[in-house]
């Protein structure tokens, strides 16, 4: 298993957030959360990294318990993740943007980086390659100067999925990656992701709102609601699924 | 390895040429010793803003309590100088050295627990800390008289000379430089960007705003052990709340993060209030502090953002390829 | 025992103070996230028309009350409409430098000659001083009315704050300033409303200090408005009576340690006792928790 979640439970005053949460990744899966707004999956992304702790269960993650780590911690040992609400460090390049996820893997001391000795230079330039590799792969490599919140919204939900892809993670956590976005682009960005999960053999765990996306792509499904996991199986099950129809109802009709 | 030298070659150079114009100057009797002393005030001023700079400007900490930290350098040199005695050049650049440590050390003590508020809380600790920075160099003396507490501390050797302070600002702007235009810089900016986002990035970011703010303080160290022994005398007062202001007014007209701006803002600050005294017609000099926060005003009204946006000189752009 | 008791009576008189100050700074901070450096100053704008209206023209001392409350709600009204709110929208630095921009200009101009002057000037009594004894303990009519008109000041504010439509607003901009404009709350009067209120109360702060430590100069303003603003962030920043318990413990503390140990102490203690407040519940005493969104 890649990521084993058990039992997962978070407490936010009164309100369970996240109530008793299973859900399991095996190697290269790529499984879809749903559910309606407001059902704790943003929450569970929070937990699995680090960002809150979590008040009873267990995260696993290729054997190793994740609670209580700091979210660094985390992501050094190969989980990344993007947000909701686009965390990009807006006032700095899409260049560097990328570079600072490189931070981890640094082999150049600060010595070498004061006294600006060959080693310096050297990895510098291995970096500068590495970043512009990805941001080919992303088509931003003409954009690669440009301030990071000056890019059109695609772009920037784009740009955010490369830096979190720069850490070099097993397990990437997408949150709501096509909000926004308008249909042309939802297809692009589904080639995108199936393209990156061959090409960086990737466990992904992708919160979604468009149903075609997460319909056409994800092996899996698990579907939230008020903190628990209504229902779970493959993305023909789910759609047939009463419980799920009746926690979207009253909700924009998620299939259509 | 050519390279290397060939850098070390170039900012020799510069450094000559720097420290060995104005002392010509002041030699040859062009610039008197006044402006010279003020000159020197404005290095050091300097080197503690780029201090500031790299502790507000690039990490994005909050500090109302530089001027501190400034004291603790300028107390702990001074004090070493004074016990040891004699006027050795070697012992000048140890003193002013662990005064930046010393600096560096509370900073580490005060940052293990205050780095954990946010923005404005800091802000606030670091001012409390400031002020009770400036309640125990009033009462120095009563464990350590050579501080002289209140009364203010004499006895220290005029030691600070245009070579040092001009030496000291290269070697502070140099390190500022290398260190923001590496991966190490990058961590500590991502932090002022967004740290929940740097943090899931893989950076330690507790770690690097201590690396930061302690970096930043110990600047501010070793610039209160030059301003100790370049006027002879401390006071408290001299690092009062006023001065660390002082200092945060100077790094936000030059523009946060911005080495070039904070440091012409140093000497035009230093300037602008020497300036005006000589400009001034007597007996109206405290006019001063009633045209100054005028501009200062003016100033934010219009260029909210700083004086300098964010180019640099080319010497502090940092290469990062050969 | 008495000692001990006489020396709550004095912090009591002295935290009462604070809290007057307290208030501005946390109503200001609470609605547009403003540490307003002016602030201290604008009660030494206060104690000084106590100063004149007494001295000069020999008011009744509600009068004085009223003249120092006018003139110190005109004062903030025009520093915010002139200095900060152009600024609304930069970034919140360059308020703060403004803010400290305007806090020197208020100390050195009127520090001027033509001005106020840079002396210490001795406040005038505007009433015999009575002591009474209670138990031992020395009680002036002093500490009463400071005590009296405190409270009625605290009643007032929590009149308008709770049973008032403006007061309604100021909730509303403190909780959420862009819906509440959503919400047809006129932001920029309540923004000024609360700038007055604030300097009203700090005005009437100045008068009692100005009675109850008689010496009024330029530079007054300064220590006494940052320890309330420490006392603002110790009681829960944003938060009333979080405002008036940090006064308290503020004046409190200030004038045990003045009493045990040595005054020259005395303006460390308020800022320790807040670093140790921030470590254990870095919002303060009395301030609710806030959680960043992810």
């Amino acid at each position: 298993m890649m990521l084993a979640i058990r039992g997962l439970t978070k407490h936010f005053g009164g309100i369970r957030a996240v109530d008793g949460v299973d859900l399991t990744l095996a190697k290269g899966e790529l499984v879809g959360l749903i559910g309606p707004n407001g059902s704790g999956k943003t929450t569970v992304f929070n937990l699995v990294t680090g960002i809150c702790r979590p008040d009873g269960g267990s995260i696993l993650f290729e054997e190793k318990s994740l609670v209580g780590l700091s979210p660094h911690r985390i992501n050094r040992l190969g989980v990344a993740r993007t947000f909701q609400n686009i965390r990009l460090f807006r006032n700095l390049t899409v260049m560097d943007n990328v570079r600072i996820a490189h931070h981890s893997h640094l082999e150049y001391g600060p010595v070498s980086a004061l006294c600006r000795t060959g080693r310096f230079y050297r990895e510098e330039i291995e970096i500068q390659e590495k970043v512009e590799n990805l941001l080919s792969i992303f088509l931003l490599q003409n954009r690669k100067y440009e301030i990071a919140g000056s890019l059109p919204y695609g772009d920037q939900r784009k740009l955010e999925i490369a830096r979190a892809l720069a850490t070099e993670p097993r397990v990437l956590l997408l949150d709501e990656p096509a909000a926004g976005m308008n249909p042309n682009e939802v297809g692009k960005l589904m080639e995108f992701i199936l393209g990156m999960r061959e090409r960086f053999r990737l466990t992904i765990l992708l919160i979604e709102h468009q149903m075609r996306l997460v319909m056409g792509m994800c092996q899996r499904l698990a579907v939230m609601d008020f903190g628990q996991v209504i229902a779970r199986g493959l993305p023909d099950e789910i759609r047939e699924n009463s419980k799920v129809i009746e926690a979207y109802l009253g909700e924009d009709v998620p299939f259509e | 390895m050519a390279e290397s030298l060939r850098n070390l070659a170039r900012i020799l150079a510069a450094y000559a040429l720097l420290a060995g114009s104005i002392v010509l100057l002041a030699a040859t009797g062009v610039v008197n010793p006044y402006w010279v002393q003020i000159l020197e005030l404005a290095c050091v001023v300097a080197i503690s803003a780029q201090g500031l700079n790299v502790i507000y400007g690039y990490t994005g900490l909050f500090s109302l309590g530089h001027a501190a930290f400034l004291g603790i350098g300028a107390y702990t040199a001074a004090y070493l100088m004074k016990t040891v005695g004699g006027q050795s050049q070697v012992l000048f650049f140890t003193a002013l050295l662990a005064g930046g440590g010393a600096a560096a050390v509370i900073a580490c003590l005060i940052g293990l627990p205050a780095l954990r508020l946010t923005s404005d809380y800091l802000g606030i600790a670091t001012l409390g800390f400031g002020i009770i920075m400036k309640v125990v160099f009033d009462n120095a003396d009563s464990f350590l008289p050579e501080l002289g507490g209140a009364r203010g501390m004499t006895g220290i050797t005029k030691m600070t000379t245009v070579p040092w302070v001009v030496f000291f600002l290269l070697v502070s702007l140099l390190i500022v430089r290398n260190t923001i235009h590496s991966s190490y810089g990058r961590a500590i900016i991502s932090i002022r960007e967004d740290e929940i986002a740097a943090e899931t990035m893989g950076i330690d970011t507790f770690r690097y705003k201590m690396v930061g703010f302690v970096m930043g303080c110990a600047f501010a160290g070793v610039a209160g052990g030059l301003y100790a022994h370049l006027y002879a005398f401390l006071h408290p007062s001299n690092f009062d709340f006023f001065k660390s202001i002082d200092i945060l007014v100077i790094v936000v007209l030059g523009g946060l993060g911005n080495m070039s701006g904070v440091l012409v803002a140093s000497f035009g600050w230093i300037f602008l209030l020497e300036g005006l005294r000589v400009v001034l017609p007597p007996g109206y000099v405290e006019l001063r502090w009633v045209l100054i926060p005028v501009l200062l005003i003016v100033t934010m009204l219009l260029r909210p953002q700083g004086l300098f946006g964010t180019r640099e000189f080319p010497f502090l752009r940092g290469r990062l390829y050969r | 025992m008495e000692y001990f008791a006489q020396q709550v009576i004095n912090g009591l008189q002295l935290g009462f103070v604070y809290a007057l100050i307290a208030l501005g700074y946390t109503m200001v901070y609470g609605i547009v996230r403003l540490i307003n450096f002016a602030h201290g100053d604008v009660f030494m704008i206060g104690a000084f028309i106590g100063f004149y209206t007494i001295e000069r023209y020999h008011l009744p001392l509600a009068l004085v009350f009223l003249s120092a409350v006018a003139g110190c709600t005109v004062l903030a009204v025009l520093i915010e409409q002139l200095a900060y709110r152009p600024l609304r929208h930069a970034p919140k630095i360059a308020s703060l430098i403004t803010a400290i921009g305007v806090s020197l200009f208020l100390e050195y101009f009127t520090s001027l000659r033509q001005v106020f002057g840079p002396n210490f000037y001795s406040f005038p009594r505007p009433f015999p001083v009575v002591i009474w004894e209670v138990g031992g303990i020395l009680v002036t009519n002093i500490q009463a009315v400071i005590l009296v008109v405190t409270v009625l000041c605290l009643l007032f504010l929590q009149f308008i704050v709770f049973r008032t439509k403006m007061g309604r607003g100021m909730r509303a901009v403190s909780y959420d300033y862009v819906t509440a404009g959503l919400m047809g709350v006129n932001v920029n009067r309540v923004i000024s409303f609360t700038f007055g209120l604030g300097a009203a109360l700090a005005g009437v702060g100045g008068v009692l200090y100005g009675i109850a430590y008689p010496q009024v100069n330029t530079f007054m303003g300064f220590m006494p408005g940052l320890k309330a603003f420490t006392a603002a962030v110790l009681g829960g920043i944003g938060n009333i009576p979080g405002a008036v318990l940090g006064a308290l413990i503020m004046g409190q503390s200030e004038t045990m340690v003045s009493a045990y140990l040595s005054s020259t102490y005395r303006d460390g203690i308020a800022f320790v006792i807040l670093i140790l407040v921030l470590l254990w519940k870095p919002t303060g005493i009395l301030g609710a928790p806030r959680a960043e969104k992810v």
